[in-house]
């Protein structure tokens, strides 16, 4: 199979990828939705910052000062212009995604704001779904529970897509916030964000997408979604791990209180008041992830480069590639879509009377291939399927069909290990 | 093929066919213990007689062939056994699992359950091994009260 995209090439930007295991096996490496290994650039971006840049952002009068200063701001300029925001001062950058979503639920019922659209309190309502990463639950019900508001949630089909079947019911005048994940890190499955945006607005809510999926794998435009948040992690754009990024619409921002309190993110401070610094900053407490956001603006300059529109072409390949070939596994169950519209290239599976955790130890010490066993952070889902765990299968831009069939080999090897 | 030696023949044969599995009355006392990080996990019921004797250990649970196979190992060593004995094996065993791979396992005291030598070496794993052999500390301590 050919892809006409030319990951062998790309798999000379990472050096992880032409490493040993230990024993001599080749690395697979199939846990990209769990976090993407890093291209030279990036490493060298970073380097190259710490080495020669570095000094803190912001408050240091001096060249170091602003050289680092320059260079994190134009990491912020980058990551825009990635996600099409309409402007810089709508990028906040976090420590991960989970940060962002817990940022954005921390604004609602909070007595320090009064704006209606963040009022929250008992008869509200916070809508997410049965798919939902950790990430993306626990924040709400800490919000729930902290005001009173209701938690509800779409459901998951059998063939793993949002149950829009009561999107009516389900999102209505008491809804405040909805916020969903853009693409599941279990399923694979890509949500329709138009079909749930358009009766959000209908109902006055407000839109949240955690977009910690689909970002790494196709071109995501804020703008073009028109939603009203959106959370992204680093680690999993090829970049490091320490940064993450919250989009929001600048007049949200604006209306919402910090998050947290610290150096750089006021304007002026007494003993007993401050005033806070405009949106990006008010959310940026104490010294950012400097290095980490150098490393995400050129994490983020190499796959626009590249292009996404060519890298979700590549996985959609490998994707149709890896369903067709797993079939033939026997006793092996896809989770999620077996078609490949709306579907992103993370596979999850069972494979009958074998545990992922059999599963993940076998494939990665006889044949170096690394997978995700578990829950993914996402039980609720798994509870959905009555299942206690998944192994999953994910790809990135530098995954070769070679190593689909390492896995499927693997796979057939366990099946004879506890025949 | 490192694998391999922690998937011994016979924690393989006890994963396919578990020996004392299902929970029988009546009991003393019942456990109920969760691995989070995997998900595994167990219940466990114990009843004692005179002397100390350890009449049944029953067990119902779920997870990896190596928290399964420990269970059913367990359960055949607490056969006609005595409380104090099958601490003492605990214990040992206890110990193998937090060895690193450092130690091999008194065969004298462990009997079958020396074939977990090899889990040790997977700090990921001892839990698995340990889960069902915690669970059962913790109901005879319990049904001692
Ligand atoms: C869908 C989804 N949401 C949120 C997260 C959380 O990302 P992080 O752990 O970097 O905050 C992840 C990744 O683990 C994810 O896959």
């Amino acid at each position: 199979m050919t892809t006409g995209f030319d990951a062998e090439r790309i798999r000379k930007d990472f050096p992880v990828l032409s490493r040993e295991l230990p024993g001599g096996r080749p690395l697979v490496y199939l846990d990209s939705a769990n976090s993407a290994q890093k291209p030279t650039r990036v490493v060298e971006a970073m380097r190259e910052h710490m080495a020669m840049h570095y000094s803190n952002v912001g408050r240091a009068m001096h060249a170091l000062g602003a050289e680092s200063t320059e260079a994190y701001e134009a990491a912020r300029d980058k990551i825009a212009a990635f996600v099409g925001a309409p402007s810089r001062e709508e990028i906040v950058f976090t420590k991960n995604a989970s940060e962002a979503l817990n940022l954005v639920a921390y604004s609602f019922g909070n007595r320090t704001n009064d704006d209606p659209r963040f009022r929250m309190g008992p008869g509200d309502e916070i809508v997410i779904s049965e798919m939902e990463h950790h990430s993306n639950i626990v924040p709400w019900q800490m919000l729930a529970q902290r005001t009173g508001a209701t938690l509800r949630w779409f459901g998951v089909t059998d063939e793993g897509r949002l149950d829009l079947g009561n999107l009516e019911e389900l999102v209505n005048e008491r809804t405040k916030i909805v916020s969903i994940v853009h693409q599941s890190n279990v399923l694979g499955t890509v949500n329709p964000v138009e079909r749930v945006l358009a009766r959000v607005r209908q109902v006055g809510a407000l839109m949240m997408l955690d977009a910690s999926q689909s970002v790494p794998h196709q071109a995501v435009d804020v703008a073009a979604l028109g939603v009203d948040f959106l959370a992204f992690t680093g680690h999993k754009v090829v970049g490091p791990s320490g940064v993450g990024v919250l989009w929001g619409r600048g007049e949200l921002l604006d209306a919402m209180p910090p998050f947290l309190g610290g150096g750089e993110m006021i304007e002026a401070v007494w003993m007993d008041r401050s005033t806070y610094a405009p949106a990006p900053h008010k959310f940026e407490a104490g010294t950012p992830p400097i290095v980490e956001a150098v490393g995400l603006g050129a994490a983020v300059d190499y796959l626009s480069e590249i292009g996404l529109d060519a890298v979700a072409r590549h996985e959609r390949e490998l994707t149709a590639y890896a369903l067709e070939a797993l079939a033939e596994v026997p006793g092996l169950k896809v989770v999620g879509p077996r078609d490949l519209d709306m579907r992103g290239g993370t596979v999850s599976f069972t494979l009958e009377g074998i545990h992922p955790h059999d599963v993940g130890q076998i494939l990665d010490d006889d044949f170096g291939v690394a997978v995700r066993v578990g829950h993914h952070c996402a039980r609720p889902l798994h509870l959905r399927f009555g299942i206690p765990a998944t192994t999953r299968a994910s790809f990135y831009l530098y995954t070769v069909p070679a190593e689909i069939d390492a896995l499927v080999r693997g796979l057939h090897h366990v099946r004879k290990v506890f025949a | 093929m490192i694998a391999e030696s922690m998937y011994q023949e016979l924690i393989l044969e006890h994963y396919k066919h578990p020996q004392g599995r299902g929970l029988r009355d009546p009991y003393d006392a019942e456990v109920h213990h969760v691995n989070p990080t995997c998900g595994d996990e167990i219940t466990m019921r114990v009843k004692l007689g005179d002397g100390g004797k350890v009449e049944d250990v029953s067990y119902d649970g779920q997870g990896c062939s190596i928290s399964q196979a420990a269970a059913s190992v367990l359960y055949e060593l607490t056969e006609g056994s005595t409380v104090d004995e099958t601490l003492a094996v605990v214990e040992e065993f206890t110990r193998l699992m937090q060895s690193r791979g450092q130690i091999e396992g008194d065969e004298e005291v462990l009997g079958d359950a020396v074939a977990f030598a090899g889990v040790s070496k997977y700090p990921a794993r001892v839990k698995c091994a340990l889960l069902a052999w915690m669970a059962y500390k913790d109901a005879v301590m319990r049904s001692s009260k």
